[in-house]
């Protein structure tokens, strides 16, 4: 399989702090890799890293997405690449209304997708202005409803299932399925890859995973199967993972 | 009856705020201007359109036109309820309206509104008569087409009892009239249970000063909104405009200001809740293209259970110039809910690449931002002003 993203021992600082310490991981084409960790181990910041946010300064280390080196590559260019993000925590956008972003920033699909805003629970939300006031679980149906529109070919998902009630729990999991499988065109299978934190694995009941990463203080810490990871992880915490080096990278 | 030589001395009376400016370095406007009856065809109408007057007058209830000092041109669609006019003609068909002159705004203010005094300025006259609901906008275009001169207006409106009026004023400079100086006094009243939304829309020259002076009183259980909007650059400009509210009504300011280098922009507004339950917004959003930005606010609080709050947000988007937020409240009485913001600052980079990230440019992103800090955080623009205003960002030339 022929690789979509590859990070190869990315260093960066943000605040003045070193966050990524040696970085490395790949993801394959149409492959759907989840990112375990405990708070504050840097994934997140790993995430905006990939997507280029300035906040975050690399100070060695490559990102290579489709065989282009975009280390230093401006956010939009890599969104134009391809690339796009569910951020956990998007700023507030004053003035600035949700369906006017999704009508502007997809000029091909925008209409379609704003048409189909209900399916998001979010017909409610076109003239608010993004992410202003809204809840968790708004945030996430906000974000998938730009990604839909946006059609990255791969996708940082930061924790979509995070803050999200049982009712709505559903309806972000199979968004989340439809962004990465091709509806259209079941026979096709997966055709957009993903990079996905979660902590409780839930979203990996949508949409599967084929690769698991766990990332402790700014590094990866060891790779495997996602379920068994998952498992690990459930059972003796992250502890464990420092004991554990038959997978460590 | 004012007294003539009180008003001869304030002619040496500086502004409260503002660079003083020499009124002699310029001649007197003329009193004498084409006119023009089909404002399509007419030279002026580019500049119309770049602040909300449009030519055609489509969806418009009327039209009035000054050039310089001298109206040219006044077309209403044929409504019941509305008149519209130069005010020197107002004033000999109206008895009444003396008692409207020099209420709202007093000519020994200063030397700007005791010049418009003595030189008994011609203006506007609009009023909607009790009870009428006037569907579209009236508009009113103030052209200033003479270099080095003044011009000198007196404008009143006048929105009665239960009526309801929309008003959107431009002023504009012509390319050649740049270095001018518009003064311009207006008086606006609004009756009991009445509404008026007044948006004014500005494109003046590099050089050009300006010193309106406006005053508003509305009644009782009426809502007062006024607009103001200037997003080119000009010379130096200096307005506060105040009003006076009675029992139960509300008064909203929206300011909308682009400071481009050069440009000297002190403006806000001023509203005196006198009456019980009265509320007011003031609402400012301001942008440094390195001019200097200065917006100020003053709420003060007569009556009890009065509401008001105060906004003044500003983006330095270029060094250069200065940015201040002036906001005052004062309250007399106990029981009034009084409170105010203001911010400085840059645009935040996160949100630039949050809507990068989305596949706009960086250019893209930063004008989708400013046009939504300008008007969209901003309730209450009439829809028709909104259109006007998203293609008066457009034309703004923000970026370099
Ligand atoms: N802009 C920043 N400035 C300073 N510290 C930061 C910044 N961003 C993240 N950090 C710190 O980096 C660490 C990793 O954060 P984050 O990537 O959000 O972790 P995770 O997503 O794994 O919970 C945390 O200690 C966090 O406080
Ligand atoms: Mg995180």
């Amino acid at each position: 399989m022929t690789e979509m993203l590859s990070v190869v021992d990315l260093h960066a600082e943000a605040g003045g702090r070193e966050i990524l310490k040696g970085v490395d991981l790949t993801v394959d084409q149409g492959e759907t890799c989840v990112l375990f960790g405990p708070n504050g181990s840097g994934k997140s910041t790993l995430m905006s890293t990939i997507m280029g946010y300035s906040n975050i300064t690399v100070t060695s280390g490559q990102i290579i997405f489709k065989g282009k080196d975009i280390t230093d590559m401006p956010v939009d260019e890599r969104a134009k690449l391809g690339i796009g993000m569910m951020m956990q925590r998007p700023p507030n956008i004053y003035g600035v209304k949700l369906g006017d972003l999704i009508r502007v920033a997809s000029p091909q699909n925008g209409e379609a997708v704003l048409a189909d805003a209900d399916k998001f629970k979010m017909s409610g939300f076109l003239d608010r202005e993004i992410n202003v006031g809204f809840s968790g679980g708004e945030i996430k149906r906000s974000e998938l409803l730009q990604l839909t529109a946006q059609k990255p070919e791969f996708i940082l998902l930061d924790e979509p299932e995070s803050g999200v009630d049982l009712e709505n729990i559903d309806l972000i999991g199979n968004k989340v399925h439809d962004l990465l499988y091709d509806s259209a065109c079941p026979g096709r299978g997966r055709h957009v890859s993903s990079l996905v934190i979660t902590h409780t694995g839930q979203i990996m009941d949508y949409i599967g995973a084929d690769k698991g990463y766990v990332m402790k203080n700014g590094r990866i810490q060891c790779r495997g199967n996602p379920l068994e990871l998952l498992k690990e992880i459930k059972k003796n915490g992250y502890g464990e993972c420092d004991a554990c080096r038959m997978i460590r990278l | 009856m004012q007294d003539d030589k009180a008003v001869r001395e304030a002619l040496s009376k500086k502004g409260a705020y503002g660079a003083d400016i020499d009124l002699d370095r310029y001649e007197e406007g003329s009193r004498d201007a084409e006119q023009i009856s089909d404002l399509k065809d007419s030279k002026y109408s580019a500049y119309m359109e770049k602040v909300g007057v449009i030519a055609d007058e489509m969806n418009r209830s009327g039209t009035l036109m000054f050039i310089d000092n001298a109206p040219s041109h006044c077309s209403s669609a044929v409504q019941e309820g509305l008149e519209m006019m130069p005010l020197s003609q107002a004033l000999k068909v109206h008895d009444g309206l003396k008692d409207y002159m020099w209420k709202a705004v007093s000519p020994t203010k200063d030397k700007y509104t005791a010049k418009s005094y003595l030189e008994d300025s011609d203006g506007y006259f609009v009023r909607v008569k009790a009870g009428y609901h006037i569907k579209d906008p009236v508009q009113a275009c103030m052209m200033l087409d003479t270099d080095r001169t003044i011009q000198n207006v007196h404008n009143i409106v006048i929105v009665e009892d239960g009526a309801s009026l929309e008003m959107i004023t431009g002023c504009s400079t012509s390319p050649h009239a740049n270095d001018s100086l518009h003064v311009g006094v207006s008086e606006i009243y609004v009756g009991n249970d009445a509404s008026l939304a007044f948006s004014m829309i500005h494109n003046w020259g590099k050089e050009t000063g300006v010193r309106p002076r406006t005053g508003t009183v509305v009644g009782k259980n009426s809502a007062y909104t006024n607009n103001y909007v200037i997003l080119n650059p000009v010379g130096t400009l200096q307005s506060f405009p105040s009003c006076t509210l009675d029992e139960g009504s509300s008064a909203l300011y929206n300011t909308m200001c682009i400071a481009h280098e050069g440009s000297d922009i002190d403006t806000g507004g001023l509203v005196y809740l006198n009456g019980r339950g009265s509320s007011a917004q003031i609402m400012s959003r301001s942008i440094s293209m390195g001019g200097h930005m200065c917006a100020r606010g003053r709420l003060v609080g007569n009556a009890p259970e009065v509401k008001a709050h105060l906004e003044c947000r500003s983006i330095i988007m270029k060094d250069g110039g200065s940015t201040s937020a002036v906001p005052e409240l004062e309250a007399h009485v106990a029981d009034v809910e009084m409170t105010h913001e203001a911010a400085v600052g840059k645009i935040a980079q996160d949100q630039i690449e949050y809507l990068m990230s989305r596949g706009l440019s960086e250019d893209e992103a930063v004008s989708m931002i400013v046009r939504g800090f300008l008007s969209g955080s901003i309730n209450g623009l009439p829809a028709e002003l909104q259109r006007e205003l998203d293609e008066a960002i457009s034309q703004a030339n923000l970026g370099d």
